[in-house]
């Protein structure tokens, strides 16, 4: 974190006796001195870093909001010079906390509508803050001096801000498509491809892959996006009243690829599975086909034409080798309740069934040992028979946190998964 | 007309003058206004509605179906904005010229994943008069003062990170004494909560079926809280959670309750009027009827009647103290919010913002005029001063006579 550009007004300095007292009692004297004043004054240096302390320190279930809420007055009643101090208190602090800070931000902003951009262009410019601490930054900035805002989105299309490469991107699609009205197609493919580059929102990588397409160009999803593509599947295995969420069959124990286990309806085995689907899809249901109804019209009317087994469970094993190591992220999507271990660590669990599916539904955050790292996913399917509670599958993709495929994501399409053994 | 008949009637009359005296006709101050009952005082909303009854009608920062508060001449609104749908805002507008006094932001710390129809800002807030409490699909609530000071901040998903729902989450929290109700339920880990309004802190957090719910609570009776669910109604102590009655006869997970003169009026087969027997774990069932049957919209209980809207758009009123059906009119749907009526009138606007005021008649219904707000408006409205808000998935609108 850079120093802090605080430029506090110095007419209402506490005593210098007060730096040596605990914060909390900072805020109260503050606190004081501004109703024996009738106004917010700004507070001074030291006031103001024991408020942020003290909104940094609130944490789960309320604790230390009786704190935050006294601190939030004093950090609200900032001079805009403290703009970027504050801002850079985002720097670490935990969702709750930013979320306070955010909020002061507004109420300084709505008491000063005319800002000086050149401390908030400094604070964007330092890509070490807080993501949304720079995305806050550049709006403020957007809001006063808008064509300078444009000016540097320009230089924004590489950004760790996931919504400033978002409007950065979308600023190249504009020129693109401008490119392309005015005939000048290669210009057009080629500012489509840079934009696809940069890239992570889904919804405009789906953009500029039909964009790109369109005019002749090649993209490769998979490999943009760092899906999973080829993986093993067992099943299925008994899911009879929800049963099977919390049954813990032998593949949760140990994956031994050339095993034969005792599934729902006799014996089981390893199989592969692997996909083509542009966004990594991994369907369950053709590897189980159900058995033919005794009234095969009516069952099939049922689930508005589709069929797939209920009440069932599978699992999906895949390696994942990762050249360092290190945080990534695990980004799951499926509409059927799910556990996933990674190097036979449980992640997360959900017993949620169709309720919605999309890509990156589920960000869960790990971290990878340098090597192969064993993924393994239970699938589960209930007895719905709705035509929208078919779907048995699921989408993953290892990504880092702003959602760039790590390079042995790239890989993983074009290698068949190794055995992985007693991942427990 | 007997004694017993006119003492029923007055005493009627006492309690239905109350109610509406008692939310003030100034505010509204939650999801279905005072008492959550969708009542509005007799004769101050205007019948014919026309463009010259549009007061104002702004632009919001964001998407949003939470229904409006009013108190103290603000009217506050959520909204949620970003690629993301992250960043969560809550407006506070001059009532009387739709002026924006102050806005905040926080940022979701849930899951802001939802179906494209409904929005993170699905919950309408709550107010206890001196403080603004909103809660959002992702479970984020906020507690500001009236002058949009933060006075507290929580992170239900942030703090049990297994309350989500896929599809969103919409039920609205309630307050009252100093408790603030916050129902999270889903099919994960489902729970209510019992939040400190001064601090945030959980008074008390209890568990609750699992399975997607967007009823809303309503307060049934002195300090006491029934939350509807796929099961029925738990009614609970509004202090620390404890139970005190249920009823296990099933209920509806979309349309809420509706409680009128210590009876509690619940979208269960059709619908059923419940009333707590002191000391009794389970209420008196007064009567059942499966030819009421609200679909999407809540419950309006209004004078001696029981009004609902069906899957099919049909309106039905229905007697409140025996369930019998009165009379049926058909609108024109489909219907996402809940009338609001005034026991003469009922304002209903659909899904295209057509609002359809029908006279409320003893033996018909009949709608005696519409106004076409050309704006899509799924949010339930809220009525004060004489005037109604809707709100749509982008602006705010006051109409008004």
């Amino acid at each position: 974190m850079n120093g802090p550009d605080v430029r506090l007004s110095r007419q209402r300095a506490m005593p210098v006796c007060l730096w040596r007292l605990p914060g909390a009692i900072v805020i109260c004297l503050f606190m004081l001195c501004m109703a024996a004043e009738g106004r917010a004054a700004p507070p001074t240096e030291q006031a103001l870093e024991a408020a942020l302390g003290a909104i940094r320190a609130v944490d789960h279930e309320g604790r230390g909001n009786a704190a935050a809420g006294t601190a939030w007055n004093v950090v609200a009643a900032a001079d805009v010079g403290a703009l970027p101090r504050i801002l850079a208190a985002m720097d670490g602090a935990n969702p709750l906390a930013a979320g306070w800070l955010l909020a002061a931000v507004d109420q300084i902003v709505a008491r000063h509508p005319r800002l000086d951009p050149d401390p908030l262009c400094a604070f964007l410019a330092d890509t070490s803050h807080e993501p949304r601490a720079r995305r806050l930054a550049f709006d403020l900035v957007a809001g006063i001096d808008g064509p300078r805002a444009e000016k540097l989105l320009a230089g924004l299309l590489d950004d760790p801000s996931v919504e400033l490469r978002h409007d950065a991107v979308a600023q190249l699609m504009a020129q693109a498509e401008q490119a392309k009205s005015s005939g000048n197609t290669s210009l057009a493919l080629e500012q489509f491809q840079t934009a696809f580059a940069a890239a992570r929102d889904i919804a405009q990588v789906k953009d500029l892959a039909a964009s790109i397409r369109g005019l002749g160009g090649e993209v490769d999803l998979p490999r943009h996006l760092g899906f999973l593509m080829n993986w093993q599947a067992i099943g299925p295995f008994d899911n009879t009243d929800g049963k099977g969420f919390a049954a813990e069959y032998p593949p949760e124990r140990g994956v031994d690829l050339s095993a034969t286990l005792a599934g729902q309806g006799g014996p089981v085995q390893w199989q592969v599975l692997a996909t083509r689907d542009e966004f990594g899809m991994v369907d369950i249901n053709p590897l189980y086909p159900p058995p033919a109804p005794a009234d095969a019209s009516r069952s099939a009317a049922d689930a508005g034409g589709k069929e797939g087994l209920k009440e069932v469970v599978a699992y999906a094993v895949t390696s994942y080798d990762s050249p360092q190591g290190g945080p990534a992220e695990l980004r799951l999507g499926t509409k059927n309740a799910w556990k996933i271990w990674l190097n036979g660590q449980l992640v997360f669990e959900r017993e949620e069934y169709h309720r919605g599916m999309d890509v990156d539904q589920y960000r869960l955050p790990v971290t990878l040992q340098p090597g192969p790292n064993a993924i393994l996913i239970k699938l589960c399917q209930d007895a719905q028979r709705k035509p929208w509670t078919t779907e048995w599958q699921f989408q993953l993709r290892v990504c880092d946190s702003i959602g760039t495929a790590l390079p042995a994501g790239r890989q993983q399409a074009q290698v068949p998964p190794p055995a992985v053994e007693n991942i427990r | 007309m007997n004694s017993f008949s006119l003492r029923c009637s007055l005493l009627t009359g006492l309690v239905w003058t109350s109610l509406v005296v008692a939310s003030g006709a100034e505010e509204w101050p939650a999801f279905r206004g005072p008492n959550g009952s969708s009542l509005v005082p007799a004769g101050v909303l205007p019948v014919e509605l026309s463009a010259a009854t549009r007061k104002w009608s702004v632009s919001l920062p964001g998407r949003g179906l939470s229904g409006a508060v009013v108190v103290d001449g603000k009217v506050f609104v959520t909204a949620s904005a970003g690629t993301s749908q992250d960043r969560l805002h809550l407006l506070c507008l001059d009532a009387q010229t739709g002026k924006l006094l102050w806005e905040r932001r926080v940022w979701a710390t849930g899951r802001t994943m939802c179906h494209s129809k409904t929005s993170v800002a699905a919950p309408t807030p709550c107010t206890d008069g001196s403080h603004i409490y909103a809660l959002f699909s992702s479970n984020d609530v906020v507690c500001f003062d009236l002058q949009g000071r933060l006075c507290w901040l929580r992170g239900i998903t942030h703090d049990y990170p297994n309350v989500s729902n896929s599809l969103g989450m919409a039920s609205s929290p309630l307050v009252s004494g100093s408790t603030l109700v916050v129902p999270v339920e889903n099919d994960s880990e489902s729970y209510c909560l019992g939040l400190d309004t001064a601090t945030g802190e959980n008074r008390w957090r209890i568990d609750r079926p699992k399975g997607a719910n967007w009823t809303s609570p309503v307060l049934a009776g002195p300090a006491v809280v029934a939350l509807q669910s796929r099961g029925g109604i738990d009614a609970v102590r509004l202090a620390d959670g404890a139970p005190q009655w249920s009823f296990s006869g099933g209920a509806d997970t979309i349309s809420s309750s509706c409680f009128f003169d210590r009876v509690l009026y619940v979208p269960s087969n059709g619908v059923t009027a419940l009333e707590a027997v002191p000391n009794e774990s389970k209420p008196r069932e007064i009567w059942q009827s499966n030819r009421l049957a609200p679909g999407t919209a809540s419950l309006v209980v209004a004078g001696d009647a029981v009004y609902c809207l069906n899957k099919a758009d049909v309106l039905t009123a229905g007697e409140r103290t025996t369930g019998e059906r009165r009379w049926q009119l058909r609108l024109q749907g489909p219907f996402s919010a809940t009338p609001v009526s005034d026991g003469q009138h009922l304002w209903a606007v659909n899904e295209a913002g057509l609002v359809q005021v029908v006279e409320l008649g003893e033996k018909e219904g009949k709608i005696v005029a519409t106004f076409d707000l050309g704006d899509e408006i799924l949010a339930s409205p809220a009525v004060a001063d004489g005037a109604i808000y809707l709100r749509s998935n982008s602006r705010l609108h006051k109409l008004a006579r």
